[in-house]
């Protein structure tokens, strides 16, 4: 790692396609701002991406990256991590990827407590498809696949993180970039599963959580008596879904990461020209 | 005296059935014997039918028969079970105290033995030890020597302490000498032992083993009967070697899982059954179009759907060659033999990384769950040869970075291969998206970058035709008119069926082919044959069609899907009368 990294390392040559104004814009300078002020560079970080607007991150930044299927980039990111502990591994998705399709995996994934970032670019839609409703749509929102609104209630993510044992669960905004880099920064600095929600609005397709309603609604959590050490203060604060808190929520400050526990630490990718030694006593075990 | 010999311990799931049998089969390989085994299993953890059966003589032994000489029934089913097999003289030991046991009746012609097993196993120390008592008085009947079990009690019970080995051994004896003393069962089995040195093992055993010895160190996956055991294999033994087996919340993780670590540079592999390859089929393209090189070990068993978990089949073979939208090369492997397990999984490893392609490796379920023995020198680890294809490093990379310095991943070479730089190589980072995508790896729609791709995906294959030896193996008589070729599990039964055939004068050709995709060419064989018979355990004859799409004729299907493999004289039967063209579609034999 290089200290004299700088953010726009991670930029690619390939200029975004999101809309103007897109709130994954700042959240993606956030992230990679916080990757080159941790002390990492492209060399060595991985960055996985799901599908929908956020999955095309993995073309926007410049690092090691995979865009894979839908909803299971946390998976992938599992395995790069554990393969190679020297990676910085930051996945990357949207509210459709990591709530509905991919939900499974994001509550074994804060469950194992790999020793990665999750950042979820969360607009409350299904954007790349024209406006859908979302895992994360307020009940009752108005789309092209729920003309009288939607009848289910969202999914609260950091209710759920939290009931699958995560150890770091912050939640940001796009476009209060210097609280959003220093969230992320805190992710990454976390041992464990660094799970980061962002509100990051889609000025196309969603007329409710906008801007305008995210700027009025945020209550800092930094501004109140919140501990996010104090597991019942973080439960009252995720339970409250009325509320639109932005902070870290909660962070168990014992956590032991899933390699810790394990024991891995080696790159599984240094392997010797033949079998290795001592594979002879395989053999043996059979008689 | 009759040294070649079929046994079989049957009971209820929970019985303990299966050490049982395993102990057994332990014993008679330390004895310099060699051993096949062969299990009826069903899919619940308590009540049922299940069998587990050893066929053992001096010789080699491939396969199981028709027959058996020595039955121990812990239930009345067992008996029933086995009707088929059992014959004049064959031994059935039972213990006629049980209230279950005490109406049995022994069919004609064959000799009931009543062992007090339960009243024996409580005084050696408990009634847990029946299954024992039944071994050591099955060792009397067969004239083999007691002591030899000792060893494979002390494997199995080891951990239990020694008195608890003690009692066990004590039980044997009890068995035995029950027999010897309070019965006059007049026996014809005498089995030999010699000096011979062998190991016994199964297929996913033999898997697992090799995807060590081959450097594969992170295996991610999903329990599924009958695969689970490379997975059980592999945890508690990779880790001694830097791996590392993550057991996933479902399949689609699994192998998602298995590529990320690929991704990082790791040999990675996730076995599984056929309801799992369709969850995989999701990811299966991403890792394909990505060229990441992977194994997926598919240990088949019969479908479709849940279908007969624990039964033999051969049935994916298509859902390997074709599963997923779109067109992507694979390769795929089986091997025919549980010793030929541990060849193709350290070459599937090779191959995944030379070609930067996945790989199904596929073993069927008679191949994984059964053990064979082998002479130690069979899995020779000094000849384990590692080749990780193109992979770059330091000046190297330079060769490879267009006129902006961008890492070219999916370069269109002439052999269809690109350079492959591990995360954290210097200047290197690149990314990879199951997009279309061009050499950057970047998303593309441009209609020449598309082609471009695409054929260079293709290339790949042709490459691997011409640097690899896809080839088949051999037996019996190489002018022979009639032509039989098999694939996977078939190999073993066929081979002793050559033997039977030729006892009734009947001369055969056998192909065994261990390369489904690519695989080798059989044109000229098959137009050199007058009858040519594709043996396979499915009910379409999906690798007959293979055959006949390769060489524009037609062959004779025998196929079998009654969920049980093939037995080596039930082949040669089947074999004889699709030569006369008497072969009526397939009876189901009750």
């Amino acid at each position: 790692m290089s200290s004299d990294t700088h953010f726009t390392d991670f930029k690619s040559d390939k200029q975004p396609t999101w809309c103007p104004g897109c709130g994954d814009f700042g959240t993606m300078n956030g992230m990679m701002k916080a990757l080159a002020e941790t002390g990492n560079d492209p060399d060595n970080t991985f960055v996985v991406a799901g599908i929908g607007c956020s999955g095309k991150i993995g073309t926007y930044m410049h690092s090691y990256a995979l865009h894979g299927v839908h909803g299971r980039a946390l998976p992938v990111g599992t395995g790069v991590k554990l393969a190679n502990p020297d990676l910085e591994v930051m996945v990357a998705g949207g509210d459709g990827d990591g709530y509905s399709i991919g939900v499974g995996h994001f509550i074994h994934a804060v469950r194992r407590n790999i020793d990665i970032t999750y950042v979820v670019m969360d607009n409350r839609i299904y954007g790349l498809t024209k406006g859908q409703a979302s895992p994360t749509s307020r009940q009752g929102f108005e789309t092209s696949t729920s003309p009288d609104g939607t009848v289910e209630p969202p999914v609260n993510p950091q209710a759920l993180a939290l009931a699958a044992g995560g150890t770091f669960i912050a939640q940001s905004f796009s476009s209060d970039s210097q609280r959003h880099t220093e969230l992320v920064k805190q992710a990454i600095e976390h041992d464990g599963f660094g799970f980061v929600n962002v509100y990051s609005p889609c000025v196309t397709f969603n007329d409710v959580d906008t801007y305008d309603y995210f700027r009025d609604a945020i209550v800092n959590l930094d501004e109140t008596d919140h501990d996010p050490t104090n597991y019942q203060s973080a439960r009252d604060k995720i339970m409250d879904p009325s509320t639109e808190h932005i902070g870290i929520l909660y962070q168990n400050e014992e956590s032991v990461p899933f390699s810790d526990r394990e024991g891995i630490d080696a790159n599984m990718a240094d392997i010797p020209d033949g079998a290795p030694e001592r594979a002879d006593r395989l053999v043996r075990e059979f008689y | 005296m009759v040294n070649d010999l079929n046994w079989a311990i049957g009971g209820e799931a929970g019985d303990g059935i299966d050490s049982t049998g395993k102990i057994f089969a332990r014993a008679l390989s330390r004895a310099g014997r060699h051993v096949f085994t062969s299990k009826d299993f069903a899919s619940r953890i308590r009540g049922g039918y299940t069998a587990y059966k050893v066929r053992t003589a001096v010789e080699r032994v491939e396969s199981v028969v028709d027959r058996l000489d020595i039955l121990i029934a812990l239930t009345e089913r067992t008996i029933d079970e086995n009707l088929d097999e059992l014959q004049e003289g064959s031994v059935i030991i039972y213990d006629g105290e049980q209230t279950t046991m005490a109406d049995v009746e022994v069919p004609d012609g064959m000799i009931g033995l009543e062992v007090p097993l339960n009243s024996l196993a409580e005084e050696a120390g408990g009634a847990i030890m029946r299954n024992v008592v039944a071994l050591g008085a099955a060792s009397e009947v067969a004239d083999f020597p007691v002591e030899y079990l000792d060893e494979a009690l002390v494997k199995r019970f080891g951990e239990k302490g020694e008195a608890i080995i003690a009692n066990n051994r004590e039980a044997a004896r009890l068995g035995r000498d029950y027999v010897r003393e309070e019965t006059d069962c007049s026996h014809e089995f005498a089995l030999e032992t010699t000096d011979e040195d062998y190991v016994l093992l199964n297929g996913d055993e033999a898997i697992g083993m090799a995807a060590i010895a081959a450097g594969c160190r992170f295996y991610a996956g999903y329990p599924i009967t009958p695969a689970t055991d490379v997975m059980e294999y592999l945890t508690g033994r990779i880790e001694a070697f830097g791996g590392a087996v993550v057991q996933a919340e479902d399949e689609l993780s699994a192998i998602n899982m298995a590529l990320g670590a690929a991704r990082a540079g790791a040999r990675a592999m996730t076995a599984t059954s056929g309801p799992g390859i369709d969850l995989m089929n999701e990811t299966f393209g991403l890792v394909a179009t990505s060229e990441t090189p992977l194994v997926i070990a598919n240990v088949m068993r019969s479908g479709p759907s849940t279908g007969m978990p624990t039964k033999q089949e051969q049935g994916d073979l298509n859902a390997m060659l074709y599963g997923g939208h779109g067109e992507i090369p694979r390769f795929v492997l089986a091997p025919t033999t549980i010793g030929e397990c541990f060849d193709r999984t350290v070459e599937a490893f090779n191959l995944a990384e030379k070609y930067q392609i996945p790989v199904y490796l596929t073993a069927d379920l008679a191949l994984a769950v059964t053990e064979q023995t082998y002479s130690p020198e069979r899995f020779d680890m000094e000849g384990v040869e590692i080749d990780r294809g193109k992979v770059v490093e330091g000046d190297e990379v330079g060769e490879w970075l267009d006129e902006k310095g961008r890492f070219k991943a999916h370069a269109a070479t002439e052999d269809g291969v690109s350079p492959r730089a591990l995360p954290g190589t210097p200047d290197a980072a690149h990314m990879t998206t199951g997009l279309e995508h061009d050499e950057l790896g970047r998303r593309t729609e441009e209609e020449d970058v598309r082609v471009e791709q695409v054929q260079k995906r293709q290339r790949k294959v042709d490459t691997a035709r011409d640097r690899e030896a896809f080839d088949y193996r051999e037996f019996g008589d190489s002018d022979a008119e009639t032509l039989v070729i098999s694939w996977g599990s078939n190999e073993g039964a066929m081979r002793e069926a050559l033997g039977m055939l030729d006892d009734r004068g009947i001369d055969v050709r056998f192909l065994s082919v261990p390369y489904i995709y690519p695989r080798p060419d059989l044109t000229d064989e098959v137009e050199a044959a007058e009858d040519v018979i594709v043996v396979e355990c499915n009910a379409t004859g999906q690798f007959a069609d293979l055959i006949e799409h390769d060489t524009l004729s037609r062959v004779q299907r025998v196929t079998k899907y009654t969920g049980v493999r093939f037995k080596a004289d039930e082949l040669a039967d089947e074999i004889e009368g699709a030569i006369a063209g008497e072969r009526a579609p397939q009876e189901v034999k009750r």
